[in-house]
């Protein structure tokens, strides 16, 4: 009894495939977007800010890095608005998750650039005059993104993967895609196949595309 | 908020399950990744490509994915294995690629000197990297792998998806009888919360003992 594969069935629906990676992509992207401003607004403020903010910024940062994604996608989706007594459609919920996610990684790596921006460019600020609003618009967030853009990349591919949870809370991205093919056709293992290069070579070709940018804002040294 | 209370020795029984997998996944990946991150350094050629394709590959890819591949995919090759050696299987091939790097990044930081001044002293390659290379590797390998460890934990979350019986799905199953969502979610997050915090502490406590290296 040997086992044919067959993919025939894959590729008549591999529209879900496509539209599934696209969503994918997208729900990475504007969860990226917002992790940012999260993550950035709440840097500068654990950097300029007293014990109290900084604790409550910690607090933040430690819970989300220390529970499973996959605990929060739940807690989200059926957790929150059975206490609130509103509801929302999966994708938005998923789009909350992970920007709230991402915020806290985000948090981190803003912070990180900040502390790393040379203290003489700031003295330099000040010696021509800048007020620190000036000084943090035109002198410090510009230095610090180039200084974070690797780290921006690496975790825009990190939640590109993790977009792959979403299919618990049949959000109809990749994962969810494979597993309506895999649930109507029975072909488990060729859709795997399929889906598995799908993730990585869209992955890879992401970092690569994202690295040429890097290159062109990099700072020279 | 009693329902909760009540069903906490059935999450503990999901949470040994959680800490099993974790702690098997935690060793295999541990050896695995220790012996393939010195391959990878001090490797022959024809053992380099094989190992950077691997971890690559696996790091490329969703675990979440992983999991479902290895779990529906194994019988294809003839290899039956209970659901639960299937997803140690899983999370340890995905851990061991990144241990293969936090090796790898570990023992590239020694500077070229250290391994030059053991051969003059006539060290052999085993004694060079026993007593000179791993004392001062250890301080940098630590840290990120407990974060790995953590992120192990966390990892092993997915498993509940295809229907091993850890803390995520004994919480989802709590949730399925009792429908108070939320308090049972927010317990189960402080329990993997303390898990991971203090392996978090134990990692800042560890870099600490580790501090006589200099930089």
């Amino acid at each position: 009894m040997a086992y044919h594969l067959n993919f025939g069935y894959i590729w008549r629906h591999f529209d879900k495939l496509t539209w599934g990676l696209v969503l994918s992509l997208e729900l990475a992207f504007v969860s990226i977007l917002i992790g940012m401003a999260i993550g950035l607004s709440l840097a500068l403020a654990y950097t300029g800010g007293g014990r109290r903010v900084r604790g409550i910024v910690a607090g933040y940062v430690e819970f989300i890095r220390n529970v499973p994604l996959l605990l929060l996608v739940y807690l989200v989706f059926y957790g929150v608005p059975s206490i609130g007594g509103f509801a929302y459609d999966a994708t938005t919920s998923f789009i909350i998750t992970l920007s709230v996610y991402a915020g806290a990684y985000m948090v981190e790596v803003f912070r990180a650039g900040l502390a790393a921006i040379p203290k003489g460019l700031i003295d330099a600020g000040k010696a021509i005059g800048l007020n620190a609003w000036q000084r943090l618009i035109w002198v410090r967030l510009p230095t610090m993104f180039r200084i974070v853009l690797p780290s921006l990349s690496n975790a825009y591919v990190s939640l590109f993967k993790d977009t792959s949870l979403a299919s618990v809370i049949a959000v109809p991205e990749l994962t969810y895609g494979a597993q309506w093919i895999k649930t109507n056709s029975f072909r488990v293992i060729e859709v795997w196949m399929v889906v598995t290069p799908m993730y990585l070579i869209t992955g890879y070709a992401l970092l690569f595309a994202l690295q040429q940018i890097e290159r062109r804002f990099a700072i020279q040294r | 908020m009693i329902f909760a209370l009540q069903s906490l020795p059935y999450l503990w029984q999901g949470l040994l399950i959680t800490l099993e997998v974790s702690a098997l996944v935690v060793v295999f990946s541990l050896i695995a990744g220790t012996i393939l991150g010195v391959a990878i350094v001090y490797g022959p050629r024809w053992l380099y490509w094989p190992i950077r394709i691997y971890s690559d590959v696996l790091r490329g890819i969703p675990l979440l994915v992983l999991i479902f591949f290895m779990y529906y995919g194994l019988p294809l090759f003839k290899i039956n294995l209970t659901n639960l050696a299937s997803v140690v299987l899983a999370l340890s091939a995905f851990k061991t690629a990144h241990i293969i790097e936090v090796v790898r990044g570990a023992i590239q930081s020694i500077p070229v000197g250290q391994t030059e001044a053991g051969k003059t002293i006539g060290l052999r390659f085993g004694q060079r990297l026993l007593y000179v290379i791993a004392p001062q590797a250890v301080r940098r390998f630590l840290p990120p792998w407990i974060n790995a460890v953590v992120d192990t934990v966390k990892g092993s979350a997915l498993i509940s998806l295809v229907g091993i019986v850890d803390l995520m799905l004994a919480i989802q199953q709590v949730i399925g009888r009792t429908y108070i969502p939320m308090p049972l979610y927010v317990l189960g997050a402080l329990m993997y919360f303390v898990i991971n915090y203090s392996l978090s502490l134990a990692s800042r406590r560890l870099e600490a003992r580790f501090a006589y290296i200099r930089e």
